[in-house]
């Protein structure tokens, strides 16, 4: 396998946006797996998609409309979790169908403008234009400061909420920020691998990587590179034995995860150290 | 004279319709071990919420002489451990990133500690930023006994461990005041002997004062100084050879008669 491909415009283009994706995601993944957030992504892509119709129909240029009922619809949800007690896995589902409710009664009310949904549900990375991947890398570049500066602050929020709460840590404020950046992650993300798969790239890598039974840091530094390997090799793959990309990529998290189960339960990953007991005087 | 740490004065806290907690009075005194008894349900965490800023009261918590709006940056200096944690039993944390949480948010605890000296309480350890965050963190580790398992993942640790990373986290920013809720429910007796050595070398080594709340009688006339006896009022608060002579109190309040059985024989 020559690597001549690696010459192509678009597949460097592809793969470098690829690369950026597939940090953000894992990034945001880990806090969004660990507070029970899973299917959050999947919530926010097809809510961005039914804000892309709004755009569509306004005449503005989508993602700005996407962006904005994402996040809009993101907080209104975490308002009302707060205020009526619905359940976590409820509230994603009233965003998840209410955003695709708007997409595809406007597109059909609509009749005729032309929305390529084929890219949107199952992303597009390989017809990405150098303004976009710069666009991305930008917005990538933000996610991780953003997420590198709240590290700490998010892990002991995820931890234990009440604790982080009484220890002085601005909450409510905290999770407000955490809900734009996954807003911002996600309809970055969308290019990739299309509103019906993001949560692969969210999810996987990270549960992968906390079958290693590692720290924080470690977990964190695992999942980005199965994300990241997932991206490149499912990028090239899928240029060669030409298949769609986003599938390929999605397959090989999965790959990987089964992977990595087989080898935890054959004892080369993820082993506890035995416990030492300590002698009892 | 120790001035006072905490002063909680005519406290009631109205819970789901009902008076949880009914006009409560105690304080505590720099360098106190306050035991606190009562049964299950007689509004002792819901107490302990008030005094961390999680529930809403009437009557007035003072803490270092600051009430209200004053008492609120001096929240982030009291280091406080819930009666059960609940976490993910996979969370991918280990106890030395745990423990570290507790030294967050940096700048709150520099201010309340800036507050305090300002007002010229005489804290002596005020939160030192001079020292490593690491450090800190390790030291911490060592007082609590779990320096060797400080890379172990907080999931694989048994019930007796995980308290005391709980308590090392609250430890870590060097409190003005711990409050530990129950912190042996669910320990075996090994567990809670270690915990019981620890409680002692915090409060007279570390010099921390300590509100703790237990069903442990037996525990309580071995290491507290003071004892607050509560069912959603305040029956007794004073010396704990007080209580412990007061045969009246101990019969109606106590929480089982073997221990109290227990303390008679000591």
């Amino acid at each position: 396998m020559s690597l001549e491909i690696l010459s192509y415009s678009f597949m460097q283009k592809g793969l470098v946006a690829g690369m950026a994706i597939a940090i953000i995601c894992s990034l945001m993944g880990i806090f969004l797996v660990l507070r029970r957030y899973s299917l959050f992504g999947d919530a926010l892509a097809h809510m961005a998609f039914g804000g892309i119709s709004v755009g569509m129909l306004a005449g503005v240029y989508p993602l700005w409309t996407a962006f904005a009922v994402s996040v809009l619809g993101a907080l209104g949800i975490t308002k009302l979790r707060k205020s009526t007690k619905i359940s976590g896995d409820a509230a994603i589902a009233v965003l998840l169908v209410s955003g695709l409710g708007v997409g595809v009664l406007l597109i059909s009310a609509t009749d005729g403008f032309r929305v390529d949904l084929f890219s949107f549900l199952f992303g597009s990375i390989l017809l990405i234009s150098t303004e976009d991947t710069l666009l991305i890398l930008g917005i990538s570049a933000g996610v991780v400061a953003a997420l590198t500066a709240l590290r700490k602050q998010l892990l002991h929020m995820t931890f234990d909420e009440e604790q982080a709460k009484v220890s002085g840590l601005n909450i409510d404020r905290l999770n407000y920020i955490f809900v734009v950046l996954a807003s911002i992650t996600v309809i970055t993300s969308m290019r990739l691998v299309g509103i019906l798969l993001i949560s692969a790239l969210i999810v996987l890598p990270n549960i992968t990587s906390m079958l290693f039974g590692k720290g924080f840091k470690k977990t964190v530094i695992i999942s980005m590179s199965i994300s990241v390997f997932s991206v490149v090799s499912g990028i090239i793959l899928s240029y060669y034995l030409d298949l769609a990309p986003s599938g390929t990529i999605v397959m090989i998290t999965v790959a990987v995860l089964i992977g990595t189960l087989i080898a935890k339960y054959a004892g080369i990953v993820g082993k506890s150290k035995p416990l030492e007991y300590q002698k009892v005087t | 004279m120790s001035m006072n740490v905490l002063e909680v004065n005519d406290v009631s806290i109205k819970y789901n319709g009902y008076l949880a907690v009914d006009k409560i009075n105690f304080s505590v005194k720099e360098g106190d071990l306050l035991g606190i008894v009562g049964p299950n349900g007689a509004g002792k965490t819901t107490l302990f919420k008030a005094i961390i800023g999680l529930q809403n009261y009437t009557g007035s918590i003072k803490l270092f002489g600051y009430e209200g709006k004053d008492y609120h940056p001096l929240l982030p200096l009291i280091g406080y451990v819930s009666q059960k944690v609940n976490f993910e039993q996979n969370f991918p944390a280990t106890v030395q990133e745990v423990v570290s949480m507790g030294l967050l948010p940096e700048k709150k605890l520099v201010k309340g500690a800036i507050l305090l000296q300002n007002c010229g309480c005489c804290w002596s350890r005020i939160y030192k930023k001079l020292e490593k965050d690491s450090d800190k963190v390790l030291q911490t580790l060592r007082t609590v006994g779990l320096e060797s398992l400080k890379d172990r993942r907080i999931g694989d640790l048994s019930g007796g461990e995980l308290q005391r990373v709980f308590i090392a986290k609250a430890l870590v920013k060097d409190p003005v005041l711990l409050i530990l809720d129950e912190p042996v429910t669910g320990v075996d007796m090994e567990a809670q002997s270690k915990f019981y050595n620890l409680l002692q070398t915090i409060n007279k080594e570390n010099k921390i004062t300590i509100v703790w709340s237990s069903h442990d009688l037996e525990a309580i006339s071995k290491l507290a100084n003071r004892v607050a006896c509560m069912n959603r009022k305040l029956f007794f608060h004073g010396e704990k050879g007080e209580f412990f002579s007061n045969k009246e109190l101990l019969k109606t309040y106590a929480e089982s008669a073997m221990q109290m059985h227990m303390h008679d024989h000591d």
